[in-house]
């Protein structure tokens, strides 16, 4: 009783030692697929693959799976293009695999709906974050958090107050006495000064979609 | 002869024999002790609800108090198990309303409740205390507010003659006069005339009933008074909020209340200030997100004993008067140890709780969307914090400042705050995982979610940390490996459990092969429970598994090449345990039914939702399969996707 060949990206050195331990147990049944003629179930390819059944399944794989037939196409060989692709890097087509990552669905719910998440650029600044709207309640939070953002890559001095109704704050780089001046593009694709349209509208957070400080 | 002490005194030896390990090996040792053992046992523990049936636990120790149960296995969290599968509770109900009336106690986790056995609960048990649903699901607020309302004065009327029936009498009227209970009650005796008794009593004892009759005496005692109502991360039908409306005026002795997991848009906060309000031993508390901030102040105000307490939303307009009122409520509870919910907290209102910071213990802010600097401005206010929940936004340099004011750390849980994005969402690498295992010597249980990790961080950590117990790692990509040298991470976990001496939970991810299967199976010999996804190359892995790790009880496996062989080889091994989950593997129907016929004390249960598995080649893989060890034999109240393994069925096909 030998195991199958691994693929070739698996060490095997050291596997004779321990199938040793295969043969001493109880169960010594011939497994389904090996050198069984009398089922009539089994197609031929079944049989010629049965000792390959268990060959591992590439993640890309896994997600298209045919759940509709067992077919039986040989998989010795795994799927290599997982481990061999770009060295190492993970496959880019990250489509959603059931149940991973292991987040439970109370806390998915609960992300979802406090989940509104948008992409703040500002000019010059050499990478974007991202903010999740629905943790605001005004606009001078958001204006506020997004100077912390950022203050690491320059200084973003507050300039001016924020009135009451009115909400418009500018903000000034002391370095480059540049003024960043917050501003978002809706659902519409059209670009809006931020404060232009009261923040407390429910509609609001699904129209944000991008919001740019230049 | 013989010597031996009388039972009572045995008896009241066992009472000190709490666990149940200890109290199993108490009933092995003769067989007297066996049946001392039984009739004295008072807390039951069922791992899983099939093991064993309710008829046989009642057989067995006929004066449980509490129970606790568990159906579903572990990866229903992660919606790996369909809808329908089981796990329902009521049989285990209905047979203990008959056979334990005193029970005090239900604990259960992954079953399916309905609001019919909720309602059986409130009729059944005359001196219920506790009620623990976690991650329950089937039940609604109409089955809570059966909860509640059970909560009156039950009323057992008896008489020394015994002729008086529950169904003969009646409760009338019912008032509370200070501590005094004024009860009026009705009879219809043998001439069909309706008779009136009135009685007066203190809650909780025993009085004797009045002149009226004196060949009877009328014994009423006060029960049914619930101590706890937990239902975390159970999934509750929303109704109607008014269920907590339900819990009679009178009612009084609430001690812990877990409603976090509650939608309601409107639960009636009067109704629940009002019971806060009146209930004085209130110890923990823990409100659903549908609770505004500014409600909380009242509510706190009402029970500055809390212990522990759960915000709802923890978000709104920066309003001096509403902060101010906000921390001096919170200023008011010396008592308070353990803060959570915050769901969407907004940072300028975290400061309302720096007051309470030094004694807090637990802190979950997990559903709290606020950034590092302001995450690591309140760590730093609590020095004595042994338990953190808390999302990536903590970033690298928050776990930093956590590991240097935290040094009684016991647990940490951090959860993606984007799980299905390409990209991170934070700056939280391995880096400060390393620095918590550094700065926090006491730390024991980690559940981290990142996207990139090396083995010399895993190294630094295992040697940094031996006293882990719990280590739960999640690198979000399946099959990411050492992002610096490409090499998977069996080594790194190797580390893990070669100096982790105790460690009981691991679950791996990354890019694994089967050797760090024989490294866990070398050195994991205190593991319990093991969860593996997306690794290993060949059955080589489940087999070192299986033959190495002495101490395993659950095991679940996803996406892994593992097939017939090792789990043929070792199906000794599944008996010893408690479960084995495996999906999309590649193992066989043809093994199963072998498993299934070989094993009688074992129930192999194979999940398809693709239709019956001999539609299909023997040879071809189960989808689902889950195997457990049970004395209850097969269960029958299975879906029509689920295809139970037995000695019958595997004679007829295998002949």
């Amino acid at each position: 009783m030998s195991l199958e060949e691994g693929g070739p990206e698996s060490p095997e050195s050291d596997v004779t030692i321990n199938m040793m331990s295969f043969e001493d147990t109880e169960l010594t049944l011939g497994l389904p697929g090996e050198g069984r003629s009398s089922s009539t179930t089994t197609t031929a390819a079944a049989v010629v693959n049965g000792a390959k059944c268990s060959a591992k399944r590439g993640y890309i794989e896994t997600v298209d799976l045919n759940l509709g037939s067992c077919s039986s196409k040989p998989r010795g060989h795994g799927d290599t293009s997982v481990h061999d692709s770009g060295a190492g890097k993970p496959p880019a087509a990250k489509s959603q695999v059931v149940g991973w990552p292991p987040v439970r669905s109370s806390r998915k719910k609960a992300m979802n709906e406090s989940c509104k998440y948008v992409k703040v650029a500002v000019d010059g600044a050499p990478f974007l974050r991202k903010v999740n709207l629905q943790a605001y309640s005004d606009y001078r939070y958001l204006i506020k958090d997004l100077e912390n953002l950022f203050s690491s890559s320059f200084t973003i001095r507050n300039y001016g107050t924020c009135d009451d109704d009115k909400e418009e704050s500018k903000l000034k780089d002391g370095a480059k006495g540049m003024e960043y001046v917050p501003t978002y593009e809706d659902k519409d694709g059209d670009w809006m000064l931020v404060g232009d349209v009261p923040w407390n509208n429910k509609n609001f957070s699904n129209m944000f979609k991008y919001c740019k400080l230049s | 002869m013989a010597y031996s002490f009388p039972d009572e005194v045995l008896e009241h030896v066992f009472s000190f024999i709490q666990t149940d390990k200890d109290r199993n090996t108490v009933s092995m040792v003769c067989k007297s002790w066996y049946e001392i053992e039984r009739w004295c046992r008072r807390k039951i523990f069922v791992g899983n609800c099939y093991a064993v049936s309710p008829r046989m636990v009642i057989r067995r120790f006929p004066e449980v108090r509490s129970i606790e149960l568990k159906g579903k296995p572990h990866f229903a969290d992660f919606n790996l198990v369909p809808d329908g599968w089981g796990g329902y509770v009521l049989p285990w109900i209905a047979a203990m309303a008959g056979a334990y009336p005193w029970l005090e106690e239900i604990r259960l986790k992954r079953m399916v409740v309905t609001d019919e056995s909720l309602e059986l609960i409130a009729k059944s048990f005359k001196n219920f205390k506790v009620l623990v649903l976690s991650s329950c699901e089937g039940f609604s607020t109409d089955g809570l507010a059966a909860i509640a309302a059970g909560c009156k004065f039950l009323w057992w009327l008896f008489s020394d003659f015994g002729w008086l029936l529950p169904g003969k009498c009646g409760l009338l009227y019912a008032l509370y006069v200070d501590s005094f209970l004024l009860i009026m009650l009705y009879r219809v005796n043998d001439d069909h005339v309706l008779q009136t008794f009135v009685y007066l009593g203190l809650e909780g004892i025993i009085f004797q009933a009045g002149a009226e009759d004196s060949d009877v005496f009328f014994f009423l005692t006060l029960i049914w008074n619930l101590r706890e109502l937990d239902l975390r991360e159970s999934e509750v039908d929303d109704l109607s909020g008014h269920w907590i409306s339900h819990f009679p005026e009178t009612y009084t002795s609430l001690v812990s209340l877990n409603i976090s997991c509650l939608g309601s848009d409107e639960v009636s906060f009067s109704a629940l200030e009002r019971l806060v309000g009146r209930c004085p031993n209130l110890t923990t508390l823990r409100l659903n997100r549908a609770v505004p901030l500014d409600k909380i102040a009242n509510i706190l105000r009402r029970a500055p004993q809390l212990v522990e307490f759960g915000t709802g939303t923890y978000a709104a307009e920066l309003r001096p008067d509403v902060f101010s009122n906000l921390a001096g409520a919170f200023s008011s509870c010396k008592e308070l140890k353990s803060l959570s919910g915050f769901w969407d907290a907004v940072p300028a209102y975290l400061p309302a709780i720096y007051p309470v910071c030094s004694k807090l213990t637990s802190l979950n802010l997990s559903y709290a969307t606020i950034q590092s600097p302001d995450l690591i401005k309140l760590v730093s206010h609590c020095p004595n914090l042994q338990r953190l929940l808390v999302l990536d936004y903590i970033e690298d340099s928050g776990l930093e400042a956590l590991a240097s004011s935290c040094k009684d750390l016991r647990e940490l849980r951090v959860f993606p705050s984007d799980p299905f994005g390409a990209e991170p969402n934070a700056s939280l690498t391995e880096q400060g995982l390393v620095a918590v295992s550094l700065g926090c010597p006491k730390l024991q249980s980690v559940l981290y979610f990142c996207h990139q990790m090396t083995n010399a961080a895993l190294i630094t950590i295992a040697q940094n940390r031996p006293n882990l117990t719990r280590f739960r790692l999640c690198i979000i990509v399946p099959r990411t490996p050492d992002y610096l040298t490409l090499e998977p991470l069996d080594v790194g976990f190797g580390a893990i459990v070669e100096h982790c001496k105790n460690l009981k939970r691991l679950s791996l991810s990354g890019l694994l092969t089967d050797r760090v299967f024989e490294y866990i199976g070398t050195y994991a010999k205190r593991l319990e429970m093991l969860s593996v996804a997306f690794a290993g190359d060949s059955d080589l892995g489940l087999h070192h598994v299986l033959s190495g790790c002495e101490s395993l009880r659950k095991l679940e496996i996803r996406d892994c090449p593992f097939g017939d062989k090792a789990l043929l080889a070792n199906a000794a091994k599944l008996e010893t345990m408690r479960s084995l989950w495996m999906s999309s593997c590649s193992v066989s129907y043809g093994a199963c039914k072998l498993l299934g016929q070989k094993m009688p004390r074992l129930n192999v249960e194979v999940i398809d939702e693709r239709g019956p598995p001999d539609s299909r080649p023997e040879s071809c893989p189960v989808e689902k399969l889950y195997i457990y060890r049970s004395v209850a034999g097969p269960r029958f109240d299975m879906p029509p996707f689920v295809w139970m393994m037995d000695d019958e069925e595997s004679a007829l096909r295998l002949s």
